[in-house]
């Protein structure tokens, strides 16, 4: 039997439409805005100005704090201007302008096809070119990766968990590097096992994804130290403590990061994007971007330069369908639906999605039958509707011993609920609430 | 009759007698005495327990009145003038006159002066609306329209216009509590001094975008232009993240900033018709404060 978490969890329809279409590189945008707050943290602080020229791979944000990346040019030309934009979330966000000229690339940037497999690199270079590659998360979540490869003192990794799941519905841009970039791919995992001191490394791939998980398996005979794991299709196991329930079996205490039961867990793009950054010297620009939908045209995967605007991609897939309803950035389940098509794409931009009118429609919330359904495909084991209803009530206190903190957001609860209840809306509200009660209690007075 | 029974009967109130005993000397041991003038003040104290007044219900406030040895920083926002002094007078203090304040509405944001750009179908409440995106219009600062500060309101003095999506104060019931300014996400609603015969000027904006930015999203926002800010000759006026504010307390009223501001983003309310010719009364005024300024 195939392994998979125990707790909760749902199998919304696949729509993996772009699952055979190859990546193709996008087409250059004439202008690109690159947001300075891409990842968690401090937003990075800019390091050129306007009229300043800039070839591709060129430092122009350098990170402002531990959690915080850098921000390279993911184009040649000049810098219009450094400006608030309208970000995916509708509110205004520094991004440095610039348009498009060329696409000279720095000399440092090897930009041929050539695999190298030079594994000599010490850890404190590997995370040395990790760091200055400005490497976030690609899952979606964006979180340095850097500070993910520093193992805190008194803990010790064990093993480094790949994330090839892919449960998002629609999304395939994990699916197809793994099947192109392989290699390189598991040369990037070799990398990160060197950096944080471990032997052992596993890639959970859904059972959905056949081609990928037998083209890895036939590469990882050659590294030594690397499993695939083949893993039953079930969403969220892309979430990091699912992974590690369902691949190594070890639950994550609440409140705990997964380097106490002892996983550095990566997403197989980051794996990819810190390959590059050590072998070639290539910075962080550009990332694969699966644009589909019901009615688009031709779904396809995109690398596409960081600071593209969501339209051109959606102009290359056929443009926007008559029907479509809603636009979401990233997946069906834990995208954020966009105000505005020109939000440029970032470093944790895994997809764009076009509904239809009538997918993307909310019906009317009726009231809860108590049919415990979200309870049961909760993966974290809470109780959303109970969340909910003190969420409601404001009882924040309470929200915070049910464990509101511990929600992932998958939105399963919701994908399943019968009277079509926003219980993650609730949710979210609480936490934000809860999460800054924490803070203000934590702060030092 | 069954001896068990008057057994049960006989020790059951032996018991209770016991317990009333120990519950007289305990009562006796642990009595509180209470400042008789917490009732008397809660008495006089509307009993809206709205909390505008920043304590816990009435009962709490009275207890804070009657503890505090000056009593100027306090004041129930539901009482009047009267009311207040009478409290004042039984407590043996001068009574301070609070200047009566009312709420109101720092947003134009209509569907004419603000199009809509997408709609959003989450959860009704505005503090979701507001937790998950800038709002389905240009403006990621005005009013998202869902009624929260209605909902928060416990003296009726609120309702949603369903023509412009924005609230509306009732100035007669409104009785400054704060509720709705706290309900707010977008702080759009602020206490303001009543002002002689109900006259009030404001800026019905919030935006702190550049002027462009902002008024791309609304017709009526507030750009910044500061002219208001070199009209103003009481020094009322202040210009911060591209969004003009005025202070109350200095203001006098003049409605100079009405007639310049070029987006109509400064209102005035319950003024008479305004006569062709500018009043020329307040230009005398104007020399003082400017001086003092310099």
């Amino acid at each position: 039997m195939l392994k998979t978490f125990k707790k909760g969890g749902v199998h919304p329809a696949e729509n993996k439409f772009s699952a055979n279409a190859p990546i193709v590189a996008a087409q250059l945008p004439k202008v690109v805005q690159i947001p300075l707050g891409q990842h968690i943290g401090a937003p990075a602080k800019a390091l050129v100005k306007k009229g300043d020229a800039v070839k591709v791979g060129q430092l122009i944000a350098e990170s402002s704090g531990f959690v915080s990346a850098n921000i390279h040019s993911s184009v040649s030309g000049t810098v219009a201007k450094i400006d608030n934009i309208i970000d995916n979330s509708g509110f205004s966000k520094a991004a440095i302008i610039i348009n498009v000229e060329a696409d000279e690339w720095e000399e440092s940037i090897n930009r041929t096809d050539e695999i190298i497999k030079d594994l000599s690199h010490s850890p404190e270079t590997i995370l040395e070119k990790v760091k200055s590659a400005g490497i976030v998360g690609l899952g979606g979540a964006t979180f340095p990766s850097h500070i993910k490869l520093m193992v805190p003192p008194g803990k010790k990794a064990e093993v480094v968990l790949i994330n090839g799941v892919e449960c998002e519905p629609y999304l395939t841009a994990d699916h197809r590097l793994m099947l192109e970039k392989g290699e390189e791919m598991l040369i990037g995992i070799k990398l990160i096992m060197n950096a944080v001191g471990v032997n052992k490394g596993a890639v959970g791939i859904e059972n959905n994804k056949l081609d990928a998980i037998k083209h890895l398996t036939e590469l990882a005979k050659n590294y030594e130290g690397i499993e695939i794991v083949p893993l039953k299709v079930k969403y969220p196991q892309g979430g990091e403590k699912q992974l590690i329930k369902a691949v190594m079996n070890r639950e994550v205490p609440s409140g705990a990061l997964p380097i106490e039961v002892g996983a550095v867990v990566q997403n197989v793009g980051t794996a990819f994007a810190i390959y590059e950054a050590v072998q070639k010297n290539k910075p962080l620009f550009e990332r694969v971007v699966t644009v589909t939908g019901k009615s688009i045209e031709n779904p396809s995967n995109f690398l596409v330069r960081v600071g593209t605007p969501t339209s051109q991609l959606i102009e290359a897939v056929g443009g926007l369908p008559d029907d479509s309803g809603k636009v979401v950035s990233g997946g069906p389940m834990m995208g954020k639906a966009l105000g505005t098509l020109n939000t440029p794409i970032g470093k944790g931009s895994s997809g764009v999605l076009v509904f239809k009118e009538e997918e993307a429609v909310r019906r009317l919330a009726q009231p809860c039958i108590r049919c415990a359904k979200c309870v049961s495909v909760c993966p974290m084991g809470l109780e959303p509707y109970l969340l909910m209803t003190v969420a409601e009530n404001k009882e924040w206190e309470r929200s915070e011993e049910e464990r509101t903190m511990d929600c992932i957001e998958c939105g399963s609860c919701v994908y399943t609920c019968p009277a079509d209840r926003p219980l993650l809306d609730y949710i979210r509200l609480s936490k934000t609430t809860v999460g800054g009660i924490i803070r203000s209690r934590n702060a030092p007075k | 009759m069954s001896i068990t029974i008057i057994y049960t009967i006989i020790s059951l109130s032996a018991l209770g007698v016991l317990a009333a005993v120990i519950l007289y000397f305990v009562a006796q041991k642990f009595k509180v005495i209470e400042d008789p003038r917490f009732d008397e003040v809660e008495g006089m104290l509307p009993g809206a327990n709205c909390g505008g007044c920043g304590f816990p219900g009435c009962r709490g406030f009275a207890e804070a009145m009657v503890k505090a040895d000056d009593i100027s920083d306090l004041n129930c926002p539901v009482s009047d003038a009267e009311g207040m002094q009478s409290i004042a007078k039984y407590l043996g203090h001068e009574a301070v006159a609070a200047k009566p304040k009312v709420a109101v509405v720092r947003c134009n944001g209509t569907c004419d002066n603000r199009p809509k750009v997408n709609n959003y179908d989450g959860a009704s409440s505005c503090t979701i609306e507001s937790a998950l995106y800038a709002g389905d219009t240009g403006c990621s600062y005005g009013c998202l329209g869902l009624g929260e500060c209605v909902d928060a309101c416990d003296f009726d003095a609120m309702y949603m216009d369903p023509e412009t999506g924005l609230p509306v104060v009732i100035e007669d019931n409104c009785v400054a509590c704060g509720a709705c300014v706290k309900a707010c996400p977008k702080n759009i609603l602020e206490l303001r001094n009543a002002g002689p015969k109900s006259r009030r000027i404001f800026v019905s904006c919030v935006n702190k975008d550049k002027g462009g930015v902002a008024k791309k999203a609304c017709a009526v926002a507030c750009i910044g232009c500061g002219k208001c800010f070199k009209e103003c000759a009481f020094d009322a006026i202040t210009i911060e993240n591209n969004l003009a504010f005025i202070d109350s307390d200095k203001c006098k009223l003049c409605r100079k900033c009405v007639a310049v501001c070029p987006t109509d983003a400064i209102h005035e309310l319950n003024f008479p018709v305004r006569k062709p010719a500018a009043p020329k009364k307040p230009v005398v005024k104007k020399e003082v404060p400017k001086e003092d300024k310099a």
